[in-house]
């Protein structure tokens, strides 16, 4: 068995496998459901109800989808440079830790939210800042550096949260302080869950699809990422060129941490994130990088987690299914993307 | 022919598709016992796919493979080998920190028989080796050996396998040519012993040197089939190309003011050079692959940093050198790698065009102007005739000729003062060639400093005006045209003569 490049792949080929790849993630789904139990279709019908069959659903999925745009968008823009940030689960705490420190009565109106977005995305930028310049300096692989700093950064938090941030008035649980008001995201609409952070991730994404597309730095980000040889004997500024998207990228990342915690929560705990860092990896990977087709996919994947909830408390499946479910499509959408460019000839 | 000898392989209407291109239709050829045959055509005629099929890399749509009169099972290298047919690929497949002797047995030996039939396997490569001529240490680490000395420890692999039919994929590209009259030495020694020998070229005068018959590919047919006794090589080239060719002489370029100077300089791989090129002048750069070739096309083009000695373009010596300065510095390149450095596979033609321009004349404060690269890249479409869809297209799947035409374009649309054009022609069809050369040469008679790299002898002396032979990172004295023959080059391009010169 062997591939064989399909020089022009046709559209049926580029759509049809695609949602056969849905399709076989229904079916694996389905056949879980009966596995645990469950009439399958029922719980699949929960799934899609729990998040997208109310109006508070569909707000509660917008809500999980913010993070996820972050983390997805950072993940795309290194990704696209070949750049391997794992790391946006440090990032966002860093962005977190920031909405805290500036947003709990260090500054006031009208700054605060401005202020502390930034600085947010500053501290992001330079987590991941110290690996990139171990890789572009030692050629240290910041796979490993990234990944390991995720947890030097959720035990930083936690002794944050055990000693100078614990909130004096919290009864002794390790969480922080709440915000003043003045440093929280407002409800878009108000009396609904869905805060401006929402809105300022689909204002990322378009960005990011600017910069990607339109500038001379988006050029050089997918020239390093596409051909790092070639981009270096172009006379491109590479090491410049990842430093930059290390910064945009980690900054992208902790703005997730940020606007969970001005936008949601209102304080930081350690449990502020289920892995949205690690998610934003599938994100991003079912987007195919793409900065626009992030903001869907992120969709899609809040979608699953929130309406897989909503399912497990209906049906007494357990919410792993949501995992599988993420899982399954990531293989699937993946082995689809290479069999439409790839044909399988025997022998 | 000779029909009297045993047919010891034979292909029989050997068809294979790749999509829609056919690179092979319904190939037959005859190998006899004690014969070399060659396989010639152009790069991509279809040789290699030929040989790939003959060897079960890729199973043929088409047609049968018969050794020694048994049908060979398609697609199994193993069934390959076991039927005698031994390999070496152009690109060696040896382990660099193995020894000579564990290469030459690696794989032959059972998991249960390590360590025994050592002393025994010793013996028999040492016998082999005294049979052909293939003189090479036993011991010695393969990462420390020459080219040519890889190239005996991969024909010894193959004999030590009980090799009876001999494939040599361009075994010469990589040699000088006193290691390639070696291997022509084994290999006469090798049929001489009944051996039978594929050899594959595209250079006519080995082919004529060497070989009894001439299989001649093109666009994956077979267009001729002659005994080399009984041909010139003006009538193969012509089989080649379909057409009476002339051998191709450049008139002398015009010469001019010096452009680029280097005084000593050394860099990795480059050991205290200096030279000097001249406007008007292609200057040719011949040396065996692997000398320092890499590592001046890198000096002059910005990527590498002297560690010693100076660099003067047009009487200055530059603050800072960088890609970018030596391209601001009129230094235009074709790389030596079209798909590793020269272009951005998943690019498209008109994005490949602007990779290094795209910050001086593409962009205002940060943001692209993608209408003017287009308009640029139509224009250099137009202008270089690159075969393509339109600038929108991924210029993964253009041929080798086009993207060097579009990397040719995207140089001297600049109009650079230097030109270093590193194996311009390399993989590209005869046609692509006369058009990469003819480019060169109307450069240099439009007052551009050409520096000319490349492997092929004849290409060098066909086209410099001066040449230098380069050997470990050292530079010959510059020879001016007509004043050296292959021999005397042969013997620059093996080292000797440097001692003299010292």
């Amino acid at each position: 068995m062997r591939l064989e490049a399909v020089a022009h792949p046709s559209l049926g080929r580029r759509l049809g496998y695609p949602v056969a790849a849905l399709g076989a993630t229904v079916l694996v789904a389905a056949a879980l459901a009966a596995l645990a139990g469950a009439d399958p279709f029922a719980v699949l019908g929960q799934i899609v109800v729990g998040a997208a069959g109310s109006k508070f659903a569909a707000l509660e999925t917008l809500n999980r989808a913010t993070p996820l745009i972050f983390t997805g968008l950072a993940v795309a823009v290194a990704f696209r440079a070949r750049l391997w940030n794992i790391g946006a689960e440090a990032q966002l705490y860093a962005g977190a830790i920031m909405a805290v420190l500036l947003g709990t009565g260090m500054l006031g109106s009208p700054w605060v939210l401005p202020l502390s977005a930034l600085a947010a995305m500053l501290a992001g930028a330079l987590v991941l800042l110290g690996p990139v310049v171990l890789k572009v300096r030692f050629g240290v692989d910041e796979v490993v550096t990234t990944l390991l700093l995720n947890f030097i950064m959720v035990l930083f938090v936690s002794y944050l949260l055990e000693g100078p941030l614990k909130d004096p008035a919290g009864m002794g649980w390790p969480k922080s302080a709440a915000l003043i008001k003045e440093a929280r995201l407002p409800r878009i609409v108000e009396g609904l869950r869905l805060h401006w952070g929402f809105a300022l991730a689909i204002l990322a994404a378009v960005v990011v699809w600017f910069v990607q597309t339109r500038t001379t730095l988006g050029f050089e980000m997918r020239a390093v990422g596409a051909n790092l040889g070639a981009a270096r004997f172009a006379g491109m500024p590479v090491t410049a060129v990842l430093v930059k998207t290390a910064l945009i990228s980690g900054g992208l990342a902790a703005l997730a941490g940020w606007s969970e915690v001005a936008g949601l929560k209102g304080h930081l705990s350690a449990d502020l994130s289920p892995g949205f860092g690690y998610t934003g990896i599938i994100v991003a990977m079912l987007a195919m990088l793409h900065p626009l087709g992030v903001v869907v996919t992120a969709l899609f994947v809040a979608g699953v987690f929130v309406g897989s909830d909503a399912m497990s408390r209906a049906a007494g499946v357990p919410t792993y299914m949501a995992d599988m479910l993420l899982a399954c499509s990531l293989l699937f959408m993946v082995l689809a993307l290479m069999l439409a460019r790839f044909r399988v000839v025997r022998g | 022919m000779n029909a009297d000898a045993e047919v010891v392989l034979s292909l029989e209407g050997i068809t294979k598709r790749f999509g829609g291109l056919v690179a092979n239709d319904a190939i037959s050829l005859t190998l006899h016992r004690g014969k070399v045959l060659a396989l010639l055509g152009e790069n991509g005629a279809g040789k290699t796919t030929l040989m790939n099929i003959l060897f079960g890399h890729y199973v043929a749509d088409g047609g049968g493979v018969r050794v020694f009169g048994a049908a060979l099972p398609p697609g199994n290298p193993r069934a390959a080998l076991a039927a005698g047919i031994g390999m070496v690929h152009q690109h060696f497949t040896l382990c660099d920190n193995l020894s000579v002797l564990d290469n030459i047995v690696l794989g032959t030996g059972g998991l249960m028989s390590l360590g025994r039939g050592r002393a025994a396997a010793r013996d028999r490569v040492a016998a082999l080796a005294a049979d052909f001529g293939l003189a090479v240490a036993p011991d010695a680490r393969v990462g420390a050996l020459s080219v040519g000395e890889r190239q005996r420890v991969e024909i010894l692999k193959a004999l030590y396998r009980h090799a009876r039919i001999l494939i040599l994929d361009e075994p010469t590209a990589v040699l000088t040519p006193q290691e390639a009259e070696a291997l022509f030495a084994t290999l006469r020694l090798a049929v001489a012993r009944g051996l039978s020998v594929i050899f594959i070229s595209h250079k006519l005068h080995e082919v004529m040197g060497i070989a009894d018959t001439c299989v001649v590919l093109r666009h994956g047919r077979v267009v001729g089939r002659v005994d080399t006794a009984a041909t010139s090589r003006a009538e193969l080239a012509a089989l080649m190309v379909g057409a009476e060719m002339a051998e191709s002489q450049t008139a002398p370029g015009p010469g001019g003011p010096m452009r680029l100077r280097l005084d000593g300089v050394s860099a990795a791989g480059l050991r205290g050079v200096t030279f000097a090129l001249r406007a008007g002048h292609i200057t040719g750069l011949a040396g065996v692959s692997g000398n320092g070739q890499a590592a001046l096309a890198d000096l002059i083009g910005g990527a590498v940093v002297p560690t010693a000695g100076r660099i003067e373009v047009d009487g200055a010596t530059p603050q800072h050198w960088s890609p970018r300065a030596a391209i601001a510095a009129g230094v235009g390149r074709i790389p030596e790698d079209r798909h590793k450095t020269g272009t951005v596979a998943d690019f498209t033609l008109a994005e490949n065009t602007a990779l290094e321009t795209y910050a001086s004349r593409f962009a205002r404060r940060g943001l692209m102007d993608w209408a003017a690269v287009r308009a640029h890249a139509e224009r250099v479409i137009r202008a270089y005739d690159v075969r393509c869809e339109g600038v929108d297209q991924r210029i993964r799947l253009l041929s080798g000729g086009n993207m060097q035409k579009l990397i040719l374009g995207r140089v001297l649309e600049e109009t650079p003062g230097i030109i270093i054009a590193n194996q311009p022609v390399r993989g590209l069809d005869i046609g692509a060639i006369a058009y990469v050369h003819g480019q060169l040469v109307a450069a240099r008679d439009a007052g551009a400093a050409v520096l000319l790299i490349s492997e092929d002898l004849d290409e060098v002396m066909g086209l410099s005006d001066v040449i230098h032979v380069i050997s470990e990172g050292r530079l010959s004295p510059a020879f001016a045209r007509g004043t050296m023959d292959r021999t005397g080059l042969g013997m620059w391009m093996a080292g000797q003569g440097f001692a003299h010169a010292a």
